[in-house]
């Protein structure tokens, strides 16, 4: 490694330890875990080329199982998160499964559809609280001696999960297997033609980006103590798109960046309500024409241009 | 027992809508030869290639390959049986290096392709192997040049070596050299000469001094069906061949 990426490594090292004495630690939770979900989104959409406009299911439905099984189990917080993400990684399968012999806006459709169904599971079953969701979810100790509901604690908690969330994402689009999956991002007949059955690939894709997104939405659960039908929206799902596309798809910081910019505008413009919506719209369709490649797709194309 | 023909159809039909694209059509390939399909645009060449390597379901017909009946058998299983085929447009992955274009195709027998906790740097093994094959098809020096910043001629040098790294014994190669200046022609067909020993090559090809360079036996199919059949002095001497194919392929 050169000076200058220990240097960089160092200095984010040390910024995302220090950052909860600096900034309010609840919203550096929250960020963190829109950005892994963002994240876990991305490996789906920028590495395997396929768009869901579902993954709220995944997020919810973690979020919903961690919440009921801490709170009305008692299950400890890793063995609850650890529930939620394997459920959203199962229903991940059946997902693809259904979608992943579609194409384009038909897989996007069906996973939409999907999960549609899981929302209105939610609003049926009772107890998912209905529109009032699940109050009060306790964040409990973590291995039986940890308090988390010390902020502070929590934070260190949650931003070792963001590690090795985003950790492990970067391995599989650096394996043997982001190698099969980005060749059949690039050219699927061809790798049909040298004897990949890309179903399978494109499924095992899926099933990590659900996984990985539940675990965000368990993890969310436990930061906020709540669940509750924003996480099954589909605006959920359209969020997620819009804060991969805002950063940058199939970059790896770039869904990070995205999330953490949508999460912020949100908490900033709290007090103006229903406006909200308008202006990250807004500031959406501006960046979308500006920026073609998002944010960081954009700087890495200027740095490339001027060495 | 060793079949003198590695690949054969029977009754080979493929219809669109109602259009018959291809026809009826009963060809045999004979092993460790060059075959060339030829025929004009629209006669059903690239549908017949989709229809051998599964990408397209017959409407009626058989396909055997070593004498194994082959039909409705899933694409990927057919390339697993040492059937590979190129399309008529370049088929390479852009965003991956030259190197680790070949190497893709290699790491199948590694059994580590959804070994997704894995780092890419277990694949560092197949290197050797793969720089052999670019050797083969003189892009060694390319080896790390990502592959979209490749020309054309050499793109289609890097899909011939990737369709090496998977050992085929029957390789399809759709019009290799279409598009291509004079050099580039010329390599491609010293590569197709040199890869085809020890193998059966079918090639659909449109630049005739290449046929009668490379070929033992010529098909020339025409709307679907088999027009003519033979070595180059036989078809060529054909006046049907003549009038069907030089006809109608002056305008294109
Ligand atoms: N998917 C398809 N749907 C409808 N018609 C097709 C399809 N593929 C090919 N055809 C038609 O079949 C005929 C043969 O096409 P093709 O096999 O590409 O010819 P060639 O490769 O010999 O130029 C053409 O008339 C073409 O329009
Ligand atoms: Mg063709």
């Amino acid at each position: 490694m050169s000076i200058n990426r220990i240097l960089f490594w160092f200095t984010l090292a040390v910024l995302a330890l220090t950052a909860p004495f600096m900034v309010y630690p609840v919203f550096l939770m929250k960020a963190l875990c829109f950005a892994l979900f963002a994240a876990a989104f991305n490996l789906l959409l920028g590495y395997a080329g396929l768009l869901s406009f579902g993954h709220a299911a995944f997020l919810g439905t973690a979020a919903y199982l961690t919440g009921y099984t801490v709170k009305d189990w008692g299950l400890t917080p890793e063995l609850g998160i650890l529930l939620g993400t394997v459920a959203a990684g199962a229903l991940g399968f059946v997902f693809g499964a259904l979608a992943i012999r579609r194409q384009g806006i038909y897989f996007a459709m069906i996973t939409l559809a999907l999960s549609q169904m899981i929302f209105f599971l939610a609003v049926q079953m009772p107890f998912t609280g209905g529109e009032d969701g699940l109050q009060a979810v306790p964040r409990g100790y973590l291995f039986g001696f940890i308090d988390l509901n010390d902020n502070l604690s929590m934070y260190y908690f949650v931003l070792t999960i963001f590690v090795l969330g985003v950790g492990l994402i970067y391995r599989t689009v650096h394996s043997p297997f982001g190698q099969v999956l980005t060749a059949i991002k690039e050219n699927e007949p061809r790798a049909i033609s040298l004897g990949y059955q890309v179903d399978r690939y494109k499924l095992l894709a899926f099933v990590l980006s659900a996984a990985l997104a539940g675990l965000a939405g368990a993890t969310k659960t436990l930061v906020l103590q709540l669940a509750s039908l924003s996480d099954v929206h589909w605006h959920m799902s359209g969020e997620v798109v819009l804060m991969t596309l805002l950063g940058g798809m199939g970059t790896q910081a770039g869904p990070l960046v995205g999330a953490v910019l949508v999460v912020g505008l949100q908490n900033y413009l709290a007090d103006l309500g229903s406006w909200v919506t308008i202006i990250t719209g807004g500031i959406f369709v501006t960046c979308v024409l500006l920026f073609r490649r998002g944010i960081v797709g954009e700087l890495r194309a200027l740095w490339k241009r001027s060495f | 027992m060793e079949q003198t023909s590695i690949l054969e159809t029977r009754h080979l039909t493929r219809e669109f809508k109602g259009f018959v694209a291809v026809d009826d059509v009963n060809l045999k390939i004979r092993r460790g030869t060059i075959h060339a399909l030829i025929g004009p645009n629209g006669a059903g060449k690239s549908t017949f290639f989709n229809l051998l390597t599964s990408f397209l379901k017959p409407t009626r017909g058989e396909i055997f390959y070593n004498g194994q009946n082959i039909t409705n058998m899933p694409p990927a299983k057919v390339a697993h049986l040492g059937m590979i085929r190129s399309f008529q447009i370049s088929a390479v992955f852009p965003h991956l290096s030259v190197l680790e274009n070949v190497r893709v195709a290699l790491q199948q027998r590694l059994g580590t392709s959804f070994h997704f906790w894995r780092s890419t740097r277990s694949l560092d093994k197949l290197n050797d192997e793969a720089m052999h094959l670019l050797e083969e098809v003189g892009l060694e020096h390319f080896s790390r040049v990502l592959t979209v910043e490749l020309p054309y001629g050499r793109k289609r040098a890097l899909e011939i070596a990737t369709t090496l790294a998977m050992n085929p014994q029957l390789m399809l190669l759709d019009e290799p050299t279409q598009g291509m200046g004079h050099e580039d022609v010329a390599r491609v067909t010293e590569l197709i000469r040199k890869v085809s020993e020890n193998r059966t090559i079918l090639m659909v090809e449109h630049n005739l001094s290449v046929v009668s360079n490379l070929s033992d036996t010529i098909t020339v199919l025409q709307r679907g069906t088999i027009l003519a059949e033979g070595d180059y002095a036989t078809v060529s001497a054909n006046p049907a061949v003549l009038e069907a194919y030089m006809g109608s392929s002056a305008h294109d």
